[in-house]
């Protein structure tokens, strides 16, 4: 059976730093909307900030001539986020653990371990126009 | 207001950074960093992070206290953590680093410790 759609917003956003606090804070405000609780709204904040920092930093590079765009969707059952760039893309299945022995004390790698943990379902797609998509599902 | 105010004072030799705000990437991973480096640079080498007032960290800021308590101890010193909230406590243990770093709910156990 098809999701219905209860709400949608797209947002497209340049490629800086303070992109990750105004994804935040717009996703807070749709996420308030949509009736989700209070621990499932931090795991998606934490998800949504580290995927928006993923796009800024490592997908479009702070090429502030490309956007991160994203879409919300409120469904009857969940909250589905995608955040797209325009970089060339990665394998996540080579993404160290981060919480392997050997890399506890590294000072990064932990962005997609989050998302990872803070969310129900996080899966990337290569886009045929190009760029990188992370979706990502919160059920309520 | 800054996105992460710290606030410094002297408890013997143990420098306490009082922190509150968020720990994020850019400005509030920076302004940990900048502290830091400072005190290193000042010779203060034995710091205690009070984290009572830090509402919310990322993977940023979690990286940036890795790098503090690597960059503090390579320079002979040590870094320890007060008061964390139940967040930043839990994201501490599903990372793992709640074994790596000193963490105490008692200022006074968190200087003794220091000796």
């Amino acid at each position: 059976m098809p999701d219905v759609t209860v709400e949608t917003t797209e947002l497209s956003l340049p490629s800086r730093i303070d992109t990750v606090a105004a994804a935040a804070a717009a996703v807070a405000d749709f996420v308030g909307r949509s009736g989700i609780g209070d621990d499932a709204a931090f795991g998606i904040d934490m998800a949504v900030r580290e995927a928006v920092t993923n796009a800024v930093l490592h997908g479009n590079r702070q090429d502030e001539d490309k956007t991160v765009d994203i879409i919300l969707k409120s469904l009857p059952d969940a909250v589905e986020i995608s955040v797209h760039d325009q970089g060339p893309g990665f394998n996540p299945e080579e993404v160290p653990d981060p919480t392997a022995q050997e890399n506890i004390l590294k000072a990064s790698g932990r962005g997609i371990f989050f998302m990872r943990s803070f969310m129900d379902e996080v899966d990337w797609s290569i886009r045929p126009g190009g760029g990188t998509t992370v979706r990502m599902l919160k059920r309520r | 207001m800054a996105e992460l105010n710290i606030n410094e004072r002297q408890a013997g030799d143990v420098t306490v950074l009082d922190m509150s705000g968020k720990i994020t990437i850019g400005e509030g991973s920076v302004a940990l960093r900048t502290a830091i480096r400072r005190l290193l640079e000042e010779g203060k080498k034995r710091i205690l992070l009070n984290l009572a007032g830090v509402g919310y960290i990322d993977s940023s800021g979690i990286g940036e206290l890795v790098s503090s308590y690597t960059a503090i101890g390579k320079d002979g010193g040590q870094l320890k953590l007060l008061n964390l909230t139940q967040k930043l406590q839990d994201l501490l243990t599903i990372t793992k680093l709640l074994t790596v770093f000193d963490v105490y709910e008692s200022e006074a156990e968190a200087l003794n410790s220091f000796k």
